[in-house]
């Protein structure tokens, strides 16, 4: 039989949602919650082997073209097209790896309507795949946008005392972003005649037009990475989420803007990204500086890696803007290696969480002395967000300086400021944590991590330090296509200087 | 194979003792560690002797890191002369060291985590002198900071420990903040990281400029001084040198191997390494030259006053990195490097020392607490004076001496041949010469001399330290003693082109050696000015400490502002509080309360919330009258201005 027949892409996508299909029939006791649990373990870490198959069994890296495409009439000119290229599927994968460790982290600490809670991650692991899987821009803007309402759903019933004013922070920013992209892809649709990604990319929107295309994306995909100064929902956002909601919200959600910025702005808008980069610019190195000072100042451990993750994504958008291949490299993988250590400080988090009940950083003191193994954890994944070379937030955050400084000198000099601020809100945090006397008498009889927090942590705890000493692995499979995204960007450009000087 | 070993066996020690420390227990971490320790000195030791003394450059190739478009990084390790004389003083220094842990560190509950911290930053070391590639030694670099940050904050209960680790960390990434842009633009020029081809590039880059941050600058002069910065922190350089005295708060040995005789000595180690960069410098030597002057000055009158024996002794270091950086300054880099390898021994051995009279004194540090203490501890005592008559250079001219004579009358020598203005490197050298011969010998004095102003009970049960505490000094002690007139022909005599062969590049039209020795035969007293600023505050030191124990005080009383500026180390601490840390805590509030809270959220979510309310209620008045719609439109145009700079900022090359 052959294998490229099966529409591989649709069953990892929707492979959640036969777990969410098998839990309807649970009761609501005791037992439901159990096998609600342990229902949502199974499909997530099967998604999560299956999404490992397809990116290193079936995927070649060795080709630009999108691959394992899926093509099907849905109504009118909107097709049901899947597919992914090595800037997506890693994505795929980081999304199916970190599902599992959330239904790990919420096992305990969610004992209210345990089984609404698990469909909801699993519908929102379906959307979010979708998301990097889709290839045409409706489906595209569907699974997007649909990804919103479980998340809504995940802050407003399981968050905390703010829930409801955060969700609906979250839910307006978005919005506002979400009619303007949709306005946009319309306006596409009649310029174009198709909706599919991978036409769209070759055709050439007028330069004008681009302009105002790439603003109304711009709008949608600068409040979900979040860019200064939409950013403030993040922060009210990631306090009142359970644990989990915060690592998907830092590890995947924040990531479909940077991918969209590489899968819609670059590509398709390449005169206006040209153009408009220096405010990209100007607005990552404003990030940069502006909430790593802000972070510095935070008494909530929550808010204060909230604040340092918009920090790390004002990397990312230098990085793609700078459109050179250091920059784009450095922004995926960026993107992917601060998956990995913000989910886990959201998840060392919500260790303490568990125990203690407060997110205030003035009620902890002298960890270290009790919980040895979650401060090297923590130790870790804090020399991870400050970039030291040795971990995977190194690489990302220096081949996107080195790109940027190829295109701009005072984008790179204040965006390596960023180097030093994040040391001291990071360092800074550690300290007033785990070091010192541990004089504050609840703490007395805190424990260390059990096993099945160590589970969750330490397959994360690899990863930071692997791919910091050998993230080959990543560049492997990127390399080919952000080479082929590079090259079409610059390809355009020049000819539309070539087209002026004429 | 065993230049891997050399590297990596003390990972493999850091590993073990780290993740395994409770299952081999703290005694089986001590030993692993340090018996790997001492297999990877001896084979340095060997290395150093094959590929030393005009061996070709060897390079083994480990890995490859990442790869990005027309970047390359690979992990690999580079051996030739420089890196030989680095493996061996490193390896040496640190298989000692954890020797001498053992017996200091004994009373201690978390000496696996010591054990694994102490060879975690023997490796980082090892893979930052053995780098080819500018990445892998910011690799290097960085680690050694971070176990650095580890091992200050080992007592991690202190707060006074935390806080010096803290900003250990933080002076030294404003100093990485320089070394990584020099690496971007390296990169941007040349197109590539590694030493080969940066070097192969230099000589065509001579007068070429480049736009950085909107001026046209001389390329290499731009690049140089960016990577300079990055020693200036590592090597604790004045402006940047505040971390070095509050890292003592670190366990003693620690301040030996890393805050004395290793890692402060990266940035010196990075200049030489660069040498082929930095030569067609001129303007950036000029500069490196004058910090390194400045700092030798600066740091000994600081050393005058201290009363801590750590603090003197730390800002001793500072003072004679500041000399390495002269010699680099004038060219003299195999000069530097000297200095360097016999600095590790004695300023190793005074630091153990000290840690061993602390030790005897239960944990007491200050010295005015202390004083007769010679014939307590004979032995100590005795290195103690041996790392003293090292440090402050003893030697007749033209015969021979210590090892701090042999190497640091040489910078001194060199710093007069390069003709500074006014010599100004050169008398700057001479009088810190004479200060620190003056704090060397009041130390001496203060700590072993006179009559003692211990506790009674504290000065009764001083004891001398075990054997396996001063095995360690014994070997540093012949080193002090005898690695100047040993090498010295080797490192800088007649030898010295065929010694480092091609590691280090001296321009012929230069020739600094040369003229060093040149300008000695020509005028005989350049040779004698350190002998006599040695000998001058060895004198002064004995009328102030023993002979007429008053006069400090007195002094101190008639010239009170200049002490106070002294013993505040120039304010240096409270000018970067006022003018950095407040600013940057108050800003963060700022931004974060006003900024995020009432000017973002206002005008956004939250402001159209209360929009809705107000349109149903009555009129929207478009002059509200409120300061934040002022101020989110002054946000605006910031924005839009900075955006129009970054327009004409533009590109790097135009």
């Amino acid at each position: 039989m052959n294998l490229t027949s099966i529409p591989m892409l649709s069953i990892v996508t929707f492979l959640p949602l036969f777990g969410v299909f098998w839990m309807m029939f649970l009761r609501d006791d005791e037992s439901g919650k159990r096998n609600a649990r342990w229902i949502a373990f199974y499909v997530t870490m099967g998604t999560f082997l299956l999404s490992l198959y397809i990116c290193w069994g079936l995927f070649d890296p060795s080709s630009p073209k999108f691959q394992l495409v899926e093509e099907v009439k849905w109504f009118g000119p909107v097709q049901y097209k899947m597919g992914v290229d090595g800037i997506s599927i890693l994505f795929v994968v980081l999304t199916a790896l970190l599902m599992p460790l959330c239904i790990l982290a919420s096992w305990h600490s969610i004992q209210d309507r345990v089984k609404e809670y698990m469909i909801a991650f699993l519908v929102l692991e379906t959307l979010m795949i979708g998301v990097f899987c889709a290839l045409d821009m409706f489906l595209f803007y569907l699974f997007f946008e649909a990804g919103l309402i479980p998340m809504f759903l995940i802050i407003g019933i399981w968050g905390g005392k703010r829930r409801v004013y955060a969700s609906y922070k979250f839910f307006l920013y978005t919005l506002l972003g979400s009619v303007l992209m949709l306005l946009a892809m319309m306006a596409m649709f009649w310029h174009a005649g198709t909706t599919d990604i991978v036409k769209l990319m070759d055709v050439n929107f007028p330069a004008d037009m681009q302009w105002w295309l790439w603003m109304a994306f711009f709008a949608s995909f600068a409040v979900k990475m979040p860019m200064w100064p939409v950013h403030t929902w993040l922060p009210d956002a990631h306090v009142e989420a359970p644990t989990a909601g915060s690592v998907i919200l830092a590890g995947i959600l924040l990531k479909m803007g940077g991918y969209g910025f590489l899968r819609f702005s670059l590509p398709m808008f390449p005169l206006a990204s040209q153009d408009l980069a220096p405010m990209v610019f100007t607005l990552s190195v404003i990030a940069i500086i502006y909430t790593s000072l802000v972070a510095l100042a935070q008494e909530d451990v929550k808010k204060l890696i909230a604040y340092s993750s918009v920090a790390h994504m004002g990397f990312v958008t230098m990085g793609i803007f700078t459109a050179t291949t250091q920059g784009v490299d450095g922004a995926i993988f960026q993107m992917l290696s601060h998956g990995i250590i913000s989910g886990a400080l959201f998840l060392c988090v919500g260790v303490v969480y568990d125990r203690m009940h407060t997110r205030e950083i003035s009620a902890y003191s002298g960890l270290a002395n009790r919980m040895p193994i979650y401060a090297f954890c923590f130790m870790v994944f804090t020399m991870g967000n400050v970039g030291l070379p040795g971990t995977s937030g190194f690489v990302g955050e220096f081949l996107t300086l080195l790109g940027a400084f190829k295109v701009n000198t005072w984008v790179a000099f204040f965006a390596t400021i960023g180097v030093i601020l994040s040391a001291c809100y990071a360092l800074f945090l550690y300290r007033r944590m785990m070091f010192g006397e541990m004089d504050k008498p609840k703490l007395m009889n805190i424990t260390d991590m059990n096993m099945r927090e160590i589970a969750i942590i330490a397959p994360l705890v690899v990863l930071t330090i692997l791919f910091g000493i050998y993230p080959m692995p990543v560049f492997d499979i990127t390399a080919v296509s952000v080479k082929n995204l590079v090259t079409n960007y610059e390809a355009a450009i020049r000819a539309s200087t070539a087209l002026l000087a004429n | 194979m065993e230049f891997k070993a050399i590297v990596f066996l003390p990972l493999i020690g850091a590993i073990i003792a780290g993740f395994f420390g409770r299952l081999i227990t703290d005694r089986g971490a001590e030993i692993l560690t340090t018996a790997l320790l001492f297999v990877s000195a001896a084979l340095s030791w060997w290395v150093f002797s094959r590929v030393g003394f005009g061996g070709e450059t060897i390079k083994v190739p480990v890995a490859t890191w990442f790869t990005s478009g027309e970047l390359e990084v690979a992990w690999s390790l580079r051996i030739d002369t420089l890196t030989a004389v680095m493996l061996v003083v490193v390896t040496t220094v640190s298989s000692l060291v954890h020797l001498y842990s053992i017996g200091y560190m004994h009373e201690d509950d978390a000496r696996a985590r010591f054990f694994a911290y102490l060879s975690l930053f023997t490796f980082a070391m090892l893979a930052l002198v053995t780098s080819d590639n500018l990445v892998q030694m910011f690799f290097g670099w960085e680690g050694v900071g971070l176990a650095s940050y580890l091992l200050i904050g080992f007592w991690y209960k202190k707060p006074s420990a935390n806080a010096a680790a803290i900003k250990a960390f933080v002076v030294n990434r404003v100093g990485d903040f320089g070394f990584a842009l020099g690496i971007f633009g390296l990169f941007a020029i040349t197109n590539s990281v590694s030493f080969d081809v940066i070097f192969s590039e230099a000589p065509n880059l001579v007068g070429k400029e480049m736009s950085f941050l909107g001026y046209q600058v001389d390329i290499l002069t731009c690049l140089c001084l960016l990577l300079f910065m990055g020693a200036m922190g590592k090597s604790a350089q004045f402006l940047l040198h505040t971390w070095l005295p509050d890292a003592m708060e670190g366990p003693t040995p620690v301040s030996a191997l890393i805050h004395a005789a290793t890692m402060v000595t990266a940035g010196v180690f990075m200049v030489a390494r660069l040498s082929p960069v930095f030569e067609y410098a001129p303007t950036a030597l000029m500069v490196v030259t004058f910090v390194g002057a400045f700092t030798a000055f600066f740091a000994a009158t600081v050393g005058l006053v201290q009363n801590d024996i750590k603090r003197v002794v730390a800002y001793s270091t500072c003072s004679q990195l500041g000399y390495m950086f002269v010699a680099c300054g004038v060219g003299a880099y195999s000069v530097a490097i000297f200095h360097l390898f016999t600095h590790a021994f004695f300023k190793a051995l005074l630091f153990l020392g000290a840690g061993s009279v602390i030790h005897a004194m239960h944990h007491e540090q200050d010295m005015r607490n202390m004083g007769g203490l010679a014939p307590k501890i004979r032995i100590t005592w005795a290195m103690m004076l041996i790392g003293t008559l090292a440090l402050t250079g003893v030697g007749i001219p033209h015969v021979g001496g210590f090892a701090g004579f042999h190497s640091k009358d040489a910078i001194i020598e060199a710093a007069y041949a390069a003709h500074t203005t006014y010599n100004y490197a050169f008398w700057m050298l001479v009088f810190a010469a004479f200060m620190t011969s003056f704090y060397s010998w009041r130390l001496m004095f203060m700590t072993f001399h006179g009559k003692t102003r211990a506790e009674p009970d504290t000065f009764k049960h001083a004891h001398e330290s075990p054997m396996v505490m001063l095995v360690p000094l014994f070997v540093l002690a012949l080193g002090a003693v005898a690695s100047g007139f040993v090498f010295s022909e080797y490192f800088i005599g007649h030898d010295y082109k065929e010694f480092w062969n091609r590691s280090i590049l001296h321009l012929p039209s230069k020739d600094i050696l040369h003229h060093m020795h040149e300008a000695v035969k020509k005028a005989e007293w350049i040779a004698w000015a350190p002998f006599i600023a040695m000998v001058s505050g060895f004198v002064l030191a004995w009328l102030y400490y023993i002979k007429m124990p008053s006069l400090p005080a007195a002094t101190a009383r008639t010239f009170r502002p200049l002490y106070l500026f002294f013993l505040n180390k120039w304010h240096v601490d409270e000018l970067y509080d006022w003018l950095f840390v407040k600013p940057a805590m108050w800003l963060g509030r700022v931004l974060w309360k006003t900024g995020d809270g009432r000017i973002i959220d206002g005008l956004g979510p939250d402001g159209i919330a209360a929009r809705v309310v107000n349109i149903t209620g009555r009129v929207v008045r478009l002059q509200t009258g409120y300061v934040y719609h002022y101020a989110f439109a002054m946000m605006i145009g910031v924005a839009l201005i900075a955006t129009y700079f970054i327009f004409q900022g533009g590109g790097l090359l135009k």
